[in-house]
């Protein structure tokens, strides 16, 4: 490559372009599923070798749901009503750690660059991030639960209630991959993420938690279903959100 | 562009006598013209303020929320000032509504603060804003800090709307005075004709004494970046 020459270079929107055939668009499709993987292959397989995210995060949560063992006076009746939002709390707060950690990597190793230069839609690094995030919080869910359901003396592992967690993970991760990205940038990162985040996850952590409460006391499906709904309407808008606007926050 | 900056100002200029006339009118016929009210009495009148108030944070927001797409799409300068400039003032608007609805509460709830939806939710969106403002400050590239925060403006915007109907998804003590109310909200009153007249004329004025204040902050951010300019130039030459 010279710099001098001043060639023009051909405009890639002046190509003739015809629409995809059907095999076409599922070629992109998989393509892009591929991109994805990939994006969340190397995350799983970095936390893999150094393990230092998710142990952080499981030590983190166990320590939260000890402190609020200590915090509050923890009775049966008081355990049943404050559950719900102990372990909700434990997994936002432990979730914080993990995507703070997720892009905060990613621009002290400089990687950020290379996966911005590599040839895919920008989004399937969102979609990539966002999965690992969801895998981690899942992985360290995994363990909260059967933990709690023995520290606090309550059923936790019925299978509506694993539904809850993954749709309210799936809204949290969702908006937060998304902020995550923002706030690396931010001169005091890693206090900028909860200060963005928490407040426009209140509608994913309201739902979650009534709904979590509603099925450990097996209340009825009238008190569940709605909390239900609201946690699928929110992960739907704040995903479409953030796969619309991740384009803008990692343009250089 | 001296004739130019000469005309701006003196439409400014009448922007700020129409409001100040209009504010005027709006605080006499609150408290000299609209009737007392049954139940509540006099403190009902913060009401003509409250709601109002409310309602221009509300609209503030909203415009940060247009002038954030707008300047995703544009990349004008412009467009990310007004979204700024707009938070400024709507986060004014938010602790005064808060602030007059406090003192409505003691009287009403017998209370000051109560940890109903609405009110949480409203706190929330303060939260939001005060956030957005936070990351103006946290990132030094002008560029960036503009498409941040634009996207930080629509995301944060969602939760505008789950304040005005949370009224409706969760059960509240808030009175809905437009439209229908839930069965169990406290404080709520019919208008009568002379309170809706009031009522909208002020609800008029503070939507005119927004636009004041924006063209007014929108002003001054043109002449801090006019002063950064000659600075510079100066600095160089």
């Amino acid at each position: 490559m010279s710099v001098v020459s001043r060639q023009p270079e051909p405009d890639i929107k002046e190509l003739p372009q015809s629409p995809p055939s059907p095999s076409g668009y599922w070629l992109l499709f998989t393509d892009y599923c591929r991109a994805v993987g990939s994006v969340l292959w190397k995350d799983f397989t970095a936390e893999l070798r150094s393990k230092e995210l998710l142990s952080a995060m499981l030590v983190f949560s166990l320590l939260v749901v000890l402190i609020f063992n200590f915090a509050l006076e923890l009775d049966k009746a008081a355990r049943e009503n404050v559950a719900a939002g102990v372990l909700w709390v434990t997994a936002i707060f432990a979730g914080t750690l993990g995507l703070n950690r997720s892009f905060a990597m990613e621009k002290d190793r400089g990687s950020l660059d290379g996966l911005l230069l590599a040839p895919v839609d920008r989004s399937a690094i969102y979609f990539g991030k966002l999965l690992g995030n969801l895998l981690f919080m899942l992985l360290v869910q995994a363990v909260i639960l059967p933990v709690f359901s023995i520290l606090f003396n309550l059923p936790m592992l019925k299978p509506l209630l694993l539904v809850v967690v993954l749709l309210g993970t799936i809204g949290y991760a969702g908006v937060g991959t998304l902020l995550a990205s923002m706030a690396v940038h931010s001169r005091t990162r890693d206090v900028m993420l909860p200060i963005l985040l928490f407040p426009v996850a209140v509608p994913v952590l309201v739902a979650a938690v009534r709904a979590s409460g509603a099925i450990l006391i097996s209340a009825p499906w009238e008190d569940i279903g709605p909390w239900l709904n609201l946690l699928i309407v929110y992960d739907v808008i704040f995903i479409a959100v953030a796969f619309m606007a991740f384009d803008y926050v990692v343009e250089e | 562009m001296e004739k130019h900056m000469d005309k701006s100002t003196r439409t400014l200029q009448i922007l700020n006598v129409v409001t100040a006339v209009l504010m005027v009118i709006a605080t006499g016929l609150v408290f000299f013209y609209a009737p007392r009210e049954r139940v509540m009495g006099e403190v009902q009148r913060i009401f003509y303020f409250h709601v109002p108030v409310a309602w221009d944070s509300m609209l503030a927001f909203f415009v940060t929320f247009i002038a954030s797409i707008v300047y995703l799409r544009s990349r004008s300068r412009w467009w990310d000032m007004v979204g700024s400039t707009s938070v400024e003032i709507g986060l004014v608007f938010t602790v005064m509504a808060i602030v007059s609805g406090s003192i409505w509460a003691r009287p009403a709830w017998n209370t000051w603060w109560t940890w109903d939806p609405r009110l949480t939710t409203y706190t929330i969106m303060a939260l939001i804003y005060v956030a957005y403002l936070m990351l103006r400050q946290g990132i030094e590239d002008p560029d960036q800090r503009a498409r941040f925060a634009a996207v930080y403006g629509i995301v944060g915007f969602i939760s505008v709307p789950i304040t005005f109907f949370s009224i409706r998804w969760w059960r509240t003590i808030h009175p809905v005075v437009i439209g229908n109310g839930s069965s169990s909200a406290q404080g709520g009153f019919d208008m009568t004709s002379p309170m809706r007249l009031v009522f909208f004329f002020s609800l008029f004025s503070i939507t005119v004494l927004y636009f004041c204040f924006l063209a007014n902050r929108l002003r001054l951010e043109k002449l801090a970046e006019r002063v950064e300019q000659l600075k510079a130039k100066l600095l160089s030459a």
